[in-house]
């Protein structure tokens, strides 16, 4: 029956090129796209795909260095390279768009409700106070709690999924033909994914618009795209309905998307293997806010008293949403920040250790961030940076047996040992996480907590960076703590599962037995989540 | 709100404090005194004036002295604008140097805010190369070669405004000394709002703004130049500061008789009163635009909110 439908938006040819200094780069180069009325299509592709940059050249958003070329017509209306004038009635009225950060995408400065009216007076006319009217009742349609207050809230004051909400519903406004969702849910918590997708979905039922879903994850295309378009650097690799797609795919590359979900499991170590690392009662306050003259507005518990005990050899999953205190614990057990509790590492009793008793032990506890941009400095080389740890813990070493170690640490981790003499800008990023572990490794230590290791990476990197750590687990023996919000990944990587929630843990067992047959309401919702979107 | 105020009040009296002590003490350090001139008084009379003005005393005496008058707002009498106390020095000085400034700021903030969003908008445009290098200008060349180029190229050679005085306190007397003083604030507050300006147009609202169709006009100044506006209000307080207290160059060069010199003869002098009324007087107006500014932060960014 989709093919009775009538065709609203026909791309031909589109190109979309960045003029940089090296040259022009072509980020898409020349793609076909149909949407018909009411369809639910996705655009699915890893990052570089081009899949954002389409939508962005057909909507005029591409930075001042893009430049679009082709064909987008909407319902016989020529888009790419109409004036701005007529551009604007069409953008934000008839073809409306969401994107992946909720956190930015809403000027700070205004109210929600201001925010949400401008394009209904900007399309419709009429007065700001006019509009509240409106604006109230899309509130209550996006589920905004208690509209009637929450009008007059300005974006910092809501959660993520909350200002995802607004964003809904200010797409919403002028009843558009087409809802643009450029990776909706990508910076939210599976549970929250799973309420926004479930927002778009009944929303679309009852008005009727057709969605453009871009997104990087196949797991929500499967239950909400009626139509899927697969994109590889700048190009269309394959079209076909969701069914087809997931039961026949065609190309190579969609095949290896499908594959690219990580798999396997973790034999749980022996169970006379020695505890390394353990960590009873943990809790971690934070001061909240502090007056001009030291007045402390109070304290938020961030870990509520966890106990946890990681032997030789093993790798425990911390699985949460944000806010669930997982990181900080990771941080707690390293004594990095101010906690209470008692803590042993191997033999030694390091509650009471300061900062410098902690120093010889920094070796063998290694931390790497989630973050493989922000995490490695930019004006060091990757060799100065995976060496600097040996300075300080290997002082003794000449400067060509510093340099022997960073090539070991380079191979180990699937690097070109000629790596170290470039800079971070210009690896990409999985590329950049391997480094971050070369740089945690090359020391040799006992226990890694791997902070989110990859949750900046495409799907089909994760994998390769997930067999990286497990290999070199097996090599070395070594003993992970593996934090992610991601359950997928913590299933491949873990043998044994805590579970956290508002710094208390709710649930802990082996991995087969937590992901098999929850037994907390919590970490079903969270299951379920996460396996059904 | 209010308490935030009270607060910010109450921690300006020992800043005010450690200003008058740190200056207290660094004018009596330096070599020379009020009555030191080029032909050596006798020492009878230099033994009168210095027990007159109780220069004879401890140190220690002499700042506790001062610190008791202050208080009460006594600033004592100026060593050398003889019968003149400062506090009277200032008054008459401080409605001129308020007055030009107050235009030189308004100069400034308006021109710069302008220029830095037109050269934001068309960066890289011959605009913006042309706002960019007078700035430039503004900043790096001194006031005291920009004044005297603009008296002679619009007072002597164009005569067309008058090279110097109050006259009669109208416009056309304050023209370039206004000029003169708002120029290197008039290039920082371009090229901080160029800056601001630039980073705001690309920041994930202002694509959501133009991705729902708003008109350009609503886009630029509605959000792009509010959100700019934040690091350009925080330079107003030193800015404010600087132009309304007087400059002690531009005053002289257009013999303004405002309290900018006082700073300047003063120590040249070693009027040690003269000076110690003056950093008071600067000091106090940091503080006060300081807190204006923070203010004002406060109700352009309802993130931060004083409570």
């Amino acid at each position: 029956m989709e093919e009775n439908k009538e065709t609203i938006l026909s791309v031909k040819n589109l190109k979309v090129s960045f003029s940089t200094p090296d040259g022009t780069v072509e980020a898409v180069k020349g793609i076909d796209l149909d949407v018909k009325a009411g369809e639910t299509i996705a655009v699915v592709g890893e990052s570089g795909s081009g899949k954002s940059q389409t939508m962005m050249g057909i909507m005029g958003l591409l930075a001042a260095n893009g430049a679009v070329e082709g064909s987008a017509r909407y319902r016989g209306q020529e888009l790419v390279g109409l004036p701005l004038d007529s551009l604007n009635k069409v953008r934000g009225a008839r073809i409306t768009m969401i994107f992946q950060e909720p956190m930015t995408s809403l000027d700070p400065l205004y109210t929600i409700g201001r925010q949400i009216a401008e394009p209904i007076v900007h399309h419709r006319g009429g007065s700001f106070k006019e509009a509240r009217v409106r604006v109230l009742e899309l509130l209550e349609l996006v589920g905004i709690p208690e509209p009637g207050r929450r009008i007059d809230s300005y974006p910092h004051e809501l959660s993520g999924g909350q200002r995802q909400r607004v964003m809904i519903a200010m797409a919403l406004a002028n009843d558009p033909d087409i809802l643009i969702a450029d990776e909706p849910t990508t910076a939210l918590d599976v549970t929250i994914q799973a309420q926004i997708l479930d927002l778009l979905n009944s929303l679309q039922a009852r008005f009727g618009m057709a969605v453009v879903l871009i997104t990087h994850d196949l797991g929500i295309v499967r239950h909400f795209a009626s139509r899927v378009v697969v994109m590889r650097r700048g190009e269309v690799v394959e079209t076909g309905t969701t069914a087809d797609i997931f039961e026949r795919p065609q190309a190579d590359y969609t095949r290896m998307l499908l594959a690219a979900e990580p798999s396997g499991h973790k034999p749980a170590p022996a169970d006379n293997a020695p505890i390394i690392l353990e960590g009873r009662n943990v809790a971690v306050d934070y001061a909240t806010g502090g007056g001009l003259f030291g007045r402390s507005a109070g304290t938020f518990r961030a870990v509520d008293g966890v106990s946890i005990r990681l032997r030789q050899g093993q790798t425990i999953g911390i699985v949460g949403e944000s806010g669930s205190g997982k990181s900080t614990l990771g941080r707690a057990l390293l004594r990095l920040v101010p906690s209470s509790g008692r803590y042993n590492f191997e033999t030694t009793d390091i509650s009471d250790f300061g900062r410098a008793a902690m120093r010889p032990l920094r070796r063998e506890l290694q931390l790497v961030f989630q973050d493989p941009y922000g995490s490695l400095s930019p004006r060091q080389t990757v060799g100065e940076i995976i060496t600097e740890g040996l300075y300080v813990h290997e002082p003794q070493l000449s400067r060509a047996a510093r340099d022997k170690r960073a090539i070991e640490a380079l191979r180990e981790v699937g690097l070109d040992p000629a790596a170290r003499n470039r800079y971070p800008h210009e690896f990409s990023g999985g590329q950049r996480q391997r480094i971050a572990i070369a740089r945690a490794i090359i020391l040799k230590p006992k226990v890694v907590i791997l902070d989110e290791p990859t949750s900046a990476l495409d799907r089909s990197v994760q994998g390769q960076v997930i067999d990286l750590l497990r290999d070199l687990q097996n090599k070395n023996g070594l003993s992970y703590i593996f934090i992610s919000h991601d359950l997928s990944v913590i299933k491949a990587m873990s043998d044994y599962v805590v579970v956290m929630k508002d710094g208390k843990i709710v649930e802990e067992g082996e991995t087969e037995a937590i992901f098999e047959a929850p037994r907390e309401t919590y970490t079903q919702a969270l299951m379920s989540a996460a396996f059904t979107a | 709100m209010i308490s935030f105020v009270l607060r910010r009040l109450a921690s300006a009296v020992p800043t005010l404090f450690i200003v008058v002590t740190i200056s207290f003490f660094l004018m009596r350090f330096a070599p020379g005194g009020p009555f030191n001139l080029e032909r050596p008084l006798p020492p009878q009379t230099m033994a009168n004036l210095m027990r007159t003005y109780h220069l004879d005393q401890p140190l220690w005496s002499q700042y506790l002295t001062y610190i008791g008058n202050a208080v009460t707002g006594d600033f004592g009498p100026s060593y050398i604008y003889k019968d003149n106390t400062v506090f009277e020095l200032i008054g008459k000085g401080l409605p001129y140097s308020l007055q030009l400034g107050g235009y030189a700021l308004l100069l400034a903030l308006v021109g710069g805010v302008l220029a830095g969003t037109i050269a934001a908008l068309r960066q890289n445009s011959a605009f913006d190369f042309l706002i960019m290098s007078v700035s430039t200008v503004g900043v790096t060349v001194p006031n005291f070669v920009v004044g005297p180029v603009l008296t002679l190229i619009f007072a002597i050679s164009l005569a067309w405004l008058p090279a110097g005085s109050w006259g009669d306190g109208s416009l056309r007397f304050l023209i370039l000394p206004m000029i003169a003083l708002a120029l290197p604030q008039l290039a920082v507050f371009a090229r901080l709002t160029r800056g601001s300006m630039i980073e705001a147009m690309h920041t994930d609202h202002i694509r959501t703004a133009r991705a729902y169709g708003l008109p350009s006009r609503v886009v630029v100044v509605t959000h792009a130049m509010r959100a700019a506006m934040l690091p350009v209000v925080s330079y107003l307080a030193p800015a404010a500061a600087a132009l309304l207290t007087g400059s002690a160059v531009i005053e002289t060069i257009f013999t303004i008789p405002g309290v900018g010199r006082y700073f300047v003869l003063g120590a040249i002098n070693r009027d040690y009163t003269l000076v110690m009324g003056t950093v008071v007087l600067i000091a106090i107006f940091v503080i006060v635009f300081n807190l204006l500014v923070d203010i004002l932060y406060g109700l352009l960014d309802p993130r931060v909110r004083h409570d």
